[in-house]
C-alpha cells in the first residue's frame, strides 16, 4: 500500500511540467487575478460635453475627474459626435451640460446634467452612472453645507469587514475555491479515467489491493499536493495582498482539507461515469468551470440572481466554501457560525463517494 | 485533398460515435448558455437591510418607511441592540445595518443637523459602495423634504439632478450583455480542449506512430485535424445565435455575415492554441492542465465579468494578447452596437495575426520524427 | 559506394543512436535482402524497437548511412514511407472505429482512391477469413483477430517491405501460429517482412536472424547457422549463451 502511494507519488513529481504547472499555475493565476481582476471601476473613459463651460459645470467636471473612476478621453462639442464614439467602444459614458447652466441653477432649477451611458455593458452602464450621481449629489451637499445649520439628516457610514472596500476580498476566496477545485477534481478524474483507458485498471484490479486502497493510492498524492497549494494561494493572499487572517488559521486549513476532499471524491465520481479521459476531462471541465465561476457567488453575488439559480447554486460545493473562507478570513467567525455549511460539504463528500463505490461495485459485478 | 478528407471522416465517425461526448458537446454548452447567462448580473436588486430604531419617533419611523418603501432594499428586522445587529450582518442574514440614535427627532427640531449610523458588509466591495450610494441618495431625499417643511424659503438640493439615458440596451438587460460573452466562451472551450485533446489522444494511444509512417504531409495532417472542430464550433456559435435570437430575443444588430467572418479567423487561434499544446505535450493530463492554465486566465481577464479598462496597465498590455477578449469585443460589437468592419477592424488584423502565428508555431513544432 | 544490389531492400551502415549519453543503437551493420523473413531478436531494452524506429522514419539516427527500399531516409523520406508498412508494438488500430472504417481510413492517408481501398479491403479480410466483421467495432472483437487486422491494414498500400515491432505480444499460442502463417503467406508474395520479438521460438521461423545486446548486434545468420555457430540444440540456448557473454563483456 504504501509502496503504491509512492510510486503515484514518484509518476507525479517526476513529470517536470506536470509539476511546474500544479505549482506554477496557482501562484500565477492568484497574482494575476489579485491584481487584475476587479468589478470595481477605475479609470473609465468618459466624453464631456460642456455647452456653458462655466465655474458650475468646471466645479464639477473638475470634481468628477479627480474622484479616480473617471478619464476624459474625449472633450466633445456636439450631441451627434456620441453614436460614433460609442461604437468605435472608445468611451463609457458621455456627460452633458446644458447651455446656461449655472443661471439656469438659480432661475429656473431644477436643471439636469444629462448622462449618456454605453448600455451594451449594462453592468459599467449603471455603475457608472450611479457613481456619477454620488458625486453630483455630493457636490449638491457639499452646497448645502455651506448654508447655515440646516436640519438635515448626516450618514456616519462604516464599512464592515473591507474598509477600503478592497476588490481583493472578493477575489481572493474565489481563486482558492476555484483552484482547489479544479486541481483535485480534475487531477484525480483524470489520472483514474488514464488507468482504465491504458488498460493499467485491470492489473491493479487483479492485484492484491484492494478497490478502496488503490483509490486511496491515486488520491493521496492529490490530497497532498492540493493541501500544499492552497498554503501557497493562503500565503501569497496574506503577504501580497494583505488579505487578513482574523479567523482561525487550523480551523481554515481544516475545512480546506474537507473541500479538497470533497473535490477529490468529485473526482472520483467523474471518473466512475467516463471511460476516457477525454470524456472526464470535458465533464469536469464544462460541469465544474463554468458553474464554479458563475454560480458560486465567486465574481457574481448569488442573491442578485432569479430564484431558480439561486436554488440551483446550492448544489455547488464551491458555494459554501466560499462563504466559509470569508468567514473565518475576513469575518474572524469560528465554527459556530459555519456549522451548516461545513455540514453540507462533509454530506457532498459522503454522497460523491457513496455513488462511486455503487457504480465501481456494479460493474465489477 | 482526398487525404484530408479520410481525416475528417474519421474524426467526424469518432465524434459522433460517442455517445458520452456527443452530449457534452453539443447539448452542455447550450444548456450553460441558457442557465449561466442569467447568473451575471452587479445589478443590485433587494437590498437587505436591518434597523436599529432607538429614537421610536415619527420623524425615524418615517426616515425607515422611506428605505422599506424603496424598491431597492427590502426591510429585513428591527433588531433591539447594536450586538444583535451585528450578528445578523455576522451570519450573513442582511447586507446593511442602520442605527437610529435616540434624540434625532428632537435634534432635528431645534434646527440641528443629527446622525444616522450606517454599518455596511463591505467584502464585496464594489457592492457595499453601491448600497452605500442608494442608502444615502434615499437619505438625502428624506432631507429635501425635511428642510422643505421646516424652512420653506430654501429649496436646497433641489437644484440640480441628473438624468440617465441607457444607449444600446435603455432597460439595462443584463443577458443581453452576458449572452454574447458566454457564447463566445463556450465555442472557446469547446474548441480549444477538443483540439488540445485531440492529437495529444493519438499520442497516449499509440495511433500517432501508425500514422507516422506514412507518407502524409505535415500541412495535410493538421489540416485534418482543424477542420472537424473548427466546423463543430461554428456550428455551435450558430445554434448558439438562434437561441440568443429565439430565448433571450437578442438579434444581431450588425452583419452575421461580418460575425461569422470574424469568428471564422477566431476559431483558427483557438483552435491553434489547441493544437500547440496537444503537440508540445505527451500525455492528455498536461495537456488539459495547461489549456486549463490558459483558458482560466483567458476567461477572467477577457473583460466578460469584470470591465477590463479596470485592470492595471500592464494588465491590459498582457490582455492584448488574450484572444477572448479580442472576440468577445468584437462579438458584443457587431451583436449590440451594429458596428461595421470599419470599428472592429483593429481587432479582427490582431486576430488574423494571432492566427497565422499560432497556426505556423503549431505546425512546425509538429514533428513526424521523435 | 557500393553498386546497389536490387535484391538489398535494407541497407544499414554504422547505424548509432543515442540518447544523451546512452548509446542505444552502438553501429549495427546489416543488410535485408527481398522476400526475406529478417527476425530482429534481443531482450527488452536491447535496442531493437529504436532500430526498427529509425528505419520507418519515426525517429532520427545520430548517424549512419541508412537505405531503405532503395531510398535514403533522409532525403527521400516520403518515398520510404510510401513503401513500407508498419505495425508497432502498442496495438493501434482505432477502437472506436469498424474494422472497415480502420481499413478505409489507413488507406486513406496512403493516398489510396476509394475503389483501390474497397478492393484490397475485401482482397485482406477474405484471405483473413474475417469478412464477416467488416462493420464490427474494434472493441468488441478479440485481441488475436485485432492483431491480424492490424498486420493486414499495415499492408493496405502493397508496401515493399512491412516492419512488425512485436506483433505476437500478449496472444494465444494458436493465435501466433496462425499471425506466423500471415507472415509466410506474405513472404511469399514476395513482400519483406521484419520482425521483432523476444520470443525465441519464433526465431526459428525467420530466414535470418540478428540477435541485440546491449545496443550492439552480436550474431546474424539463419537460424541453422547460428545454432550450429554456438553448439546449440535451440535458438533460445543461442541467445542464453550471447546474452551471458554479452554481461561478461562488461
Amino acid at each position: 500500500m504504501k509502496g503504491f502511494i509512492l510510486k503515484e507519488f514518484l509518476h507525479i513529481l517526476r513529470d517536470k511540467r506536470t509539476m511546474l504547472i500544479l505549482f506554477g499555475m496557482p501562484v500565477v493565476q492568484v497574482l494575476l487575478f489579485g491584481y487584475a481582476i476587479t468589478n470595481e471601476i477605475k479609470n473609465a473613459r468618459i466624453g464631456i460635453l460642456d455647452q456653458s463651460n462655466d465655474y458650475v459645470t468646471q466645479a464639477i467636471t473638475q470634481k468628477i475627474l479627480s474622484s479616480g473612476y473617471f478619464l476624459a478621453e474625449e472633450i466633445m462639442h456636439h450631441p451627434d459626435e456620441a453614436e460614433d464614439a460609442f461604437r468605435k467602444g472608445k468611451i463609457k459614458q458621455i456627460i452633458i451640460f446644458g447651455p446656461d447652466f449655472a443661471n439656469m441653477m438659480t432661475t429656473s432649477p431644477p436643471v439636469s446634467i444629462q448622462l449618456l451611458t454605453d448600455a451594451s455593458d449594462p453592468n459599467t452602464a449603471n455603475l457608472l452612472s450611479n457613481y456619477t450621481q454620488a458625486i453630483v449629489q455630493d457636490y449638491v451637499r457639499q452646497q448645502q453645507q455651506q448654508a447655515p445649520n440646516l436640519p438635515v439628516i448626516q450618514i456616519e457610514s462604516t464599512m464592515q469587514y473591507n474598509p477600503e472596500l478592497k476588490g481583493v476580498f472578493m477575489f481572493v476566496p474565489g481563486t482558492i475555491t476555484i483552484l482547489l477545485m479544479l486541481i483535485s477534481a480534475m487531477m484525480t478524474s483524470i489520472s483514474i479515467a488514464r488507468e482504465k483507458e491504458l488498460g493499467t485498471m485491470e492489473v491493479l484490479l487483479v492485484s492484491p489491493l484492494k478497490p478502496y486502497q488503490i483509490i486511496l493510492g491515486k488520491v493521496i498524492p492529490y490530497v497532498l499536493l492540493s493541501f500544499i497549494n492552497a498554503l501557497i494561494i493562503l500565503l501569497l493572499s496574506a503577504t501580497v495582498f494583505g488579505m487578513p487572517m482574523n479567523g482561525s488559521l487550523v480551523l481554515l486549513l481544516l475545512q480546506s482539507m474537507l473541500f479538497i476532499f470533497m473535490a477529490l471524491s468529485l473526482g472520483i465520481f467523474i471518473s466512475t461515469l467516463s471511460d476516457s479521459q477525454q470524456t472526464a476531462m470535458l465533464l469536469s471541465m464544462f460541469a465544474l468551470m463554468l458553474p464554479t465561476i458563475l454560480l458560486s457567488g465567486f465574481i457574481f453575488p448569488i442573491e442578485n440572481m432569479p430564484m431558480p439559480l439561486q436554488l440551483l447554486s446550492n448544489i455547488m460545493p464551491s458555494k459554501w466554501f466560499i462563504i466559509i473562507i470569508k468567514s473565518i478570513m475576513l469575518k474572524g467567525l469560528g465554527m459556530m457560525y459555519i456549522w451548516k455549511e461545513t455540514l453540507i460539504l462533509l454530506l457532498m463528500t459522503v454522497f460523491f463517494i457513496g455513488m462511486s463505490v455503487k457504480k465501481f461495485k456494479v460493474r465489477l459485478a | 485533398m482526398r487525404i484530408i478528407f479520410y481525416i475528417l471522416q474519421k474524426e467526424f465517425r469518432q465524434i459522433f460515435r460517442d455517445k458520452v461526448m456527443l452530449p457534452i458537446i453539443l447539448v452542455m454548452p447550450m444548456v450553460q448558455l441558457l442557465i449561466l447567462s442569467y447568473t451575471a448580473t452587479f445589478e443590485l436588486k433587494n437590498t437587505r437591510i436591518s434597523i436599529i430604531d432607538h429614537d421610536r419617533s415619527q420623524t425615524s419611523r418615517d426616515l425607515v418607511s422611506k428605505f422599506s418603501g424603496s424598491s431597492f432594499f427590502s426591510l429585513i428586522s428591527y433588531e433591539s441592540t447594536y450586538e444583535r445587529g451585528m450578528e445578523m450582518i455576522k451570519e450573513g442574514k442582511t447586507d446593511q445595518l442602520l442605527i437610529i440614535e435616540p434624540g434625532l427627532e428632537k435634534k432635528l427640531g431645534r434646527g440641528e443637523k443629527a446622525g444616522v449610523m450606517l454599518i455596511t458588509n463591505a467584502i464585496n466591495g464594489s457592492a457595499a459602495s453601491l448600497m452605500n450610494a442608494y442608502a444615502s441618495s434615499i437619505v438625502s431625499d428624506f432631507n429635501k423634504l425635511l428642510v422643505a417643511e421646516t424652512m420653506p424659503g430654501i429649496h436646497s438640493s433641489g437644484s440640480l439632478k441628473t438624468e440617465t439615458r441607457h444607449w444600446y440596451n435603455p432597460r439595462l438587460n443584463y443577458q443581453t450583455y452576458m449572452v454574447p460573452g458566454i457564447l463566445v466562451l463556450l465555442v472557446t472551450l469547446i474548441g480549444m480542449f477538443l483540439s488540445g485533446m485531440n492529437i495529444v489522444k493519438e499520442k497516449e494511444l499509440g495511433t500517432i506512430e501508425q500514422i507516422n509512417v506514412t507518407p502524409i504531409k505535415k500541412y495535410q495532417f493538421m489540416i485534418g485535424k482543424l477542420l472537424p472542430f473548427w466546423i463543430i464550433a461554428l456550428f455551435e456559435l450558430l445554434v448558439g445565435l438562434v437561441i440568443a435570437r429565439l430565448v433571450f430575443g437578442i438579434a444581431v444588430e450588425g452583419s452575421v455575415a461580418l460575425l461569422i467572418g470574424t469568428a471564422s479567423v477566431y476559431l483558427l487561434v483557438v483552435l491553434g492554441i489547441g493544437i500547440l499544446v496537444s503537440t508540445v505535450t505527451d500525455t492528455m493530463q498536461q495537456a488539459m492542465f495547461i489549456s486549463w492554465f490558459f483558458i482560466v486566465i483567458f476567461i477572467l481577464m477577457s473583460g466578460l465579468f469584470t470591465p477590463v479598462e479596470s485592470m492595471p496597465l500592464w494588465a491590459q498590455r498582457v490582455n492584448s494578447l488574450n484572444p477572448v477578449a479580442y472576440f468577445i469585443q468584437i462579438n458584443r460589437m457587431i451583436m449590440l452596437k451594429g458596428s461595421g468592419f470599419n470599428d472592429i477592424s483593429e481587432h479582427f488584423y490582431a486576430l488574423v495575426v494571432y492566427a497565422i502565428v499560432m497556426l505556423t508555431i503549431a505546425v512546425s513544432r509538429y514533428r513526424k520524427v521523435a | 559506394m557500393e553498386a546497389a544490389d536490387s535484391k538489398t531492400v535494407i541497407r544499414v551502415r554504422n547505424l548509432v543512436k543515442k540518447f544523451g549519453s546512452f548509446v542505444a543503437n552502438d553501429n549495427l551493420n546489416f543488410d535485408v535482402e527481398k522476400g526475406e523473413i529478417f527476425g530482429f531478436l534481443g531482450a527488452n531494452g536491447a535496442g531493437k524497437t529504436t532500430a526498427i524506429k529509425i528505419l520507418c522514419g519515426l525517429q532520427k539516427p545520430t548517424s549512419g548511412e541508412i537505405r531503405v527500399a532503395g531510398y535514403d531516409i533522409y532525403d527521400q523520406a516520403d518515398q520510404v514511407k510510401k513503401n513500407i508498412g508498419y505495425m508497432s508494438q502498442r496495438f493501434s488500430l482505432y477502437e472506436d472505429l469498424t474494422v472497415g472504417e480502420n481499413f478505409q481510413f489507413y488507406g486513406g492517408i496512403y493516398g489510396l482512391k476509394a475503389p483501390v481501398i474497397r478492393q484490397r479491403t475485401t482482397q485482406l479480410l477474405d484471405e483473413l477469413g474475417l469478412t464477416h466483421i467488416k462493420n464490427k467495432i474494434l472493441k468488441e472483437i478479440p485481441l488475436g483477430w485485432k492483431q491480424k487486422l492490424a498486420f493486414s491494414v499495415a499492408l493496405i498500400h502493397n508496401p515493399r517491405i512491412v516492419f512488425l515491432d512485436e506483433p505476437t505480444g500478449g496472444v494465444d499460442p494458436l493465435t501466433r501460429r496462425q499471425f506466423w502463417e500471415m507472415i509466410y503467406s506474405a513472404a511469399q508474395k514476395g513482400i519483406t517482412v521484419f520482425v521483432t520479438t523476444h520470443y525465441m521460438d519464433e526465431a526459428e521461423y525467420c530466414s535470418r536472424v540478428s540477435i541485440m545486446v546491449d545496443g550492439r548486434i552480436e550474431a546474424l545468420d539463419s537460424p541453422s547457422g547460428l545454432k550450429k555457430h554456438y553448439r546449440a540444440e535451440s535458438m533460445n540456448e543461442v541467445f542464453v549463451k550471447l546474452a551471458r557473454s554479452g554481461k561478461n563483456s562488461r
